[in-house]
């Protein structure tokens, strides 16, 4: 029970960081790589903005958002803008986009210097219940409640909202929504600046969850989030979201029925697995149409 | 095209994976923090007198490879300053001078190595490098050169058995951990414990190595051993295991990344018994950072930080004056490495390498802020450990 809780909050937090990446991916089959710097950024930024300015967490969260947001549209205006009409324009977003998170970690190590750094003990009161023998923390209850808060929030956004209706048809095909009359650019930056943003709100969350935020903290979850999307189906929501689910659940089982230092054998072996079955992700049959 | 972009995520992700498991560095090169190298004429080094009387023309160029960016900074950080300072303190000393460059080897041993390189071309002496990873690849190459190596911090075993040019003035976790163990069994009358280590790291195996014949000695029984990477920052599932074994104790060897995270999440667990840890736990951050949580661990250490010895009670004023907190035992070591250094040169005022080496092989009860420290036969430091328990806040010595 225990272990079920723990990779379920594991989970929502890596299915939380990848739906930045897919959401990117979906709408202008790019891979932002520049995302594991958001996420490592929010999580400093977030610190100090409790530790320096004092806020509480549920002001500094949103603030976090509107950081990684911000952060988005420059990862859009520097690399992906300039880079989109190339006939390599995946490979050179690719690329551009993991120098600009080399120069945002650079950034922050001149800035907050190489150690590792938490928010303060007392940030979130440390409440716990126990449930069905297993002991969970209200942090805990309050990081599965945000992610999947906001990943229904985009769900619904994506689908539903004129704002979703315009990101799908540039998905679709550019060129026809800018004979629209949709402003292409702006739906862009917009999907950079969501995406950004719920990455920035994984990575403070996730600093909170560990008790650690650290320089290398994006590269760590970086390979996950891409296992994650590639299982879930790249460019899938749900996917995302249920893929992190799986990945968090089997690292869990696997340290408690296999063993530790097999953990992570386990956990992307099961994802082999899974993509041997179906190649396309578990929610991937939609790229059909670009053939 | 479709196709082409799942391949080539999965590509960076396979890549990702590789260079993950070759060092967890944060790629970040390059913070120069010392000085020109000007290296010493032959015969300029060589000075007269003996002791403390002893006078050498020029300063004798030293250079220590540190961690200064990448995962093992904070320790660096702490080592350049504990340096920095006794370079200060040498200073106002008559007779030998030093000059001290420090180079950043990004906690990446191949920088490590290009480190090493430069420094045997004009360096009488080297200090570093700051992880014991980095240790057993650039080693070789001071001792190939014939240039002294004096190690800072590296506790790992084989560390001075690469060749007798290499010294260390850290006590092992062989000379440690025994002691913590032994007392801490003592203490809490342990029976069965579960025994937690990260695998890919030379430092906190080898530490494993020897906290698993230590609880053998001891008669303790080890009901689950469970590993993890020093990257990791999540140990839930680990330590929902280790709590559902119901030992006396848990023992774990891990760096202080690991350890800060890994405590407060036991704490969190319901885990109330005794956390012992290795070296990498024997950090103030312990305190600041887990808080509440940190109560109860129990950690063996070269350097006791209560010391009330003359030259610690100097040590700890001075390094608060110049950078405005305490020291930890990284600072402490790194300031011995160089007072031992001194005292090497001094025995036969020379600032030679083989001069040096020579010295360093003859250290006897040398007075230092780790207590009194010789150089034995294997060129590894003798000198008390100290075992200490976290309470209130603070490391106490526990025995």
């Amino acid at each position: 029970m225990q272990q079920l809780l723990n990779g379920l909050f594991l989970g929502s937090i890596y299915a939380l960081f990848a739906i930045g990446f897919t959401l990117v991916f979906g709408i202008l089959d790019r891979l932002n790589l520049a995302h594991p710097a958001v996420f490592a950024a929010a999580a400093f930024v977030g610190i100090e903005l409790v530790t320096v300015g004092g806020l509480s967490i549920w002001v500094a969260l949103p603030l976090v958002a509107v950081f990684g947001a911000v952060l988005g549209l420059v990862i859009e205006r520097v690399v992906f803008r300039p880079l989109k009409d190339r006939p390599d324009a995946h490979f050179a977003g690719l690329i551009g986009s993991i120098g600009l998170g080399g120069m945002f970690i650079a950034l922050l190590l001149w800035r907050y210097g190489p150690d590792t750094r938490r928010f303060p003990v007392d940030a979130f009161p440390s409440t716990a219940f126990e449930i069905g023998g297993a002991r969970v923390t209200l942090l805990q209850v309050a990081i599965l409640v945000i992610s999947v808060v906001l990943m229904a929030g985009l769900t619904w956004l994506v689908a539903r909202s004129r704002l979703g209706r315009a990101m799908r048809a540039v998905a679709e095909n550019p060129r026809a929504a800018t004979v629209l009359g949709l402003d292409v650019n702006r739906v862009t930056a917009t999907t950079f600046a969501l995406s950004s943003a719920l990455g920035a709100v994984a990575g403070a969350l996730f600093a909170m969850n560990v008790n650690s935020a650290q320089l290398g903290m994006g590269s760590a979850i970086e390979l996950k989030g891409l296992a994650v999307i590639i299982v879930g189906g790249m460019g899938s929501l749900p996917g995302a979201l249920v893929g992190g689910l799986i990945l968090g659940l089997a690292e869990v089982f696997a340290v408690q029925y296999v063993g530790s230092s097999w953990r992570d054998l386990v956990a992307f072996g099961l994802l082999f697995l899974l993509l041997i079955v179906r190649p396309q992700g578990l929610f991937g049959s939609r790229r059909v149409r670009e053939v | 095209m479709n196709r082409t972009i799942t391949s080539l995520a999965l590509t960076s992700a396979l890549a990702l994976t590789l260079t993950a498991c070759g060092s967890d560095d944060g790629g970040d090169t390059g913070a120069d923090a010392g000085g020109a190298a000007t290296g010493g004429e032959a015969g300029g080094l060589v000075g007269t007198g003996t002791g403390d009387d002893c006078t050498i023309e020029e300063s004798v160029p030293v250079g220590a490879a540190l961690s200064l960016t990448g995962a093992a900074a904070s320790y660096g950080e702490s080592q350049q300053k504990g340096l920095e300072l006794a370079a200060e303190k040498l200073g106002e000393k008559d007779g030998v001078t030093y000059d001290l460059t420090i180079e950043d080897d990004g906690t990446d041993p191949r920088q490590g190595i290009t480190v090493f390189e430069q420094f045997t071309q004009d360096r009488s002496v080297i200090i570093g490098p700051t992880l014991s990873n980095g240790a057993f690849q650039a080693q070789p190459i001071a001792q190939e050169a014939g240039v002294p190596v004096v190690a800072i911090s590296n506790t790992a075993e084989g560390i001075t058995a690469q060749g007798d040019h290499i010294f260390r003035v850290s006590l092992t976790e062989a000379q440690v951990i025994p002691q913590t163990v032994e007392v801490s069994t003592e203490e809490f009358g342990l029976e069965k414990v579960v025994v937690m280590y990260s695998n890919d790291d030379a430092f906190t195996e080898s530490g494993y190595d020897v906290f698993a014949s230590a609880l053998e000695d001891q008669g303790l029984e080890v009901l689950d051993t469970l590993t993890f990477s020093k990257a990791d920052t999540d140990f839930r599932a680990l330590l929902t295991e280790a709590k559902a074994a119901d030992a006396d104790a848990i023992v774990v060897s891990g760096l202080i990344e690991a350890a800060i995270p890994l405590v407060t999440q036991a704490r969190e667990l319901g885990i109330e018994v005794p956390i012992i840890g290795g070296n990498g736990f024997n950090n103030p951050k312990l305190m600041s950072d887990a808080g509440e949580a940190a109560e109860g661990v129990v950690v063996g250490a070269a350097w006791n930080s209560a010391s009330e010895g003359e030259l610690n009670t100097a040590f700890l004023a001075d390094f608060e004056e110049k950078y405005g907190h305490q020291p930890d035992q990284f600072a402490a070591q790194a300031y011995t490495g160089l007072m031992v250094i001194d005292e090497a040169v001094r025995a036969a005022c020379s600032g030679e390498p083989d001069a040096i080496k020579e010295g360093l092989g003859g250290v006897q009860d040398v007075e230092t802020v780790l207590g009194t420290l010789s150089i034995n036969d294997d060129r590894d430091a003798e000198h008390p450990a100290v075992v200490q328990v976290v309470e209130g806040g603070a490391f106490t010595p526990l025995n």
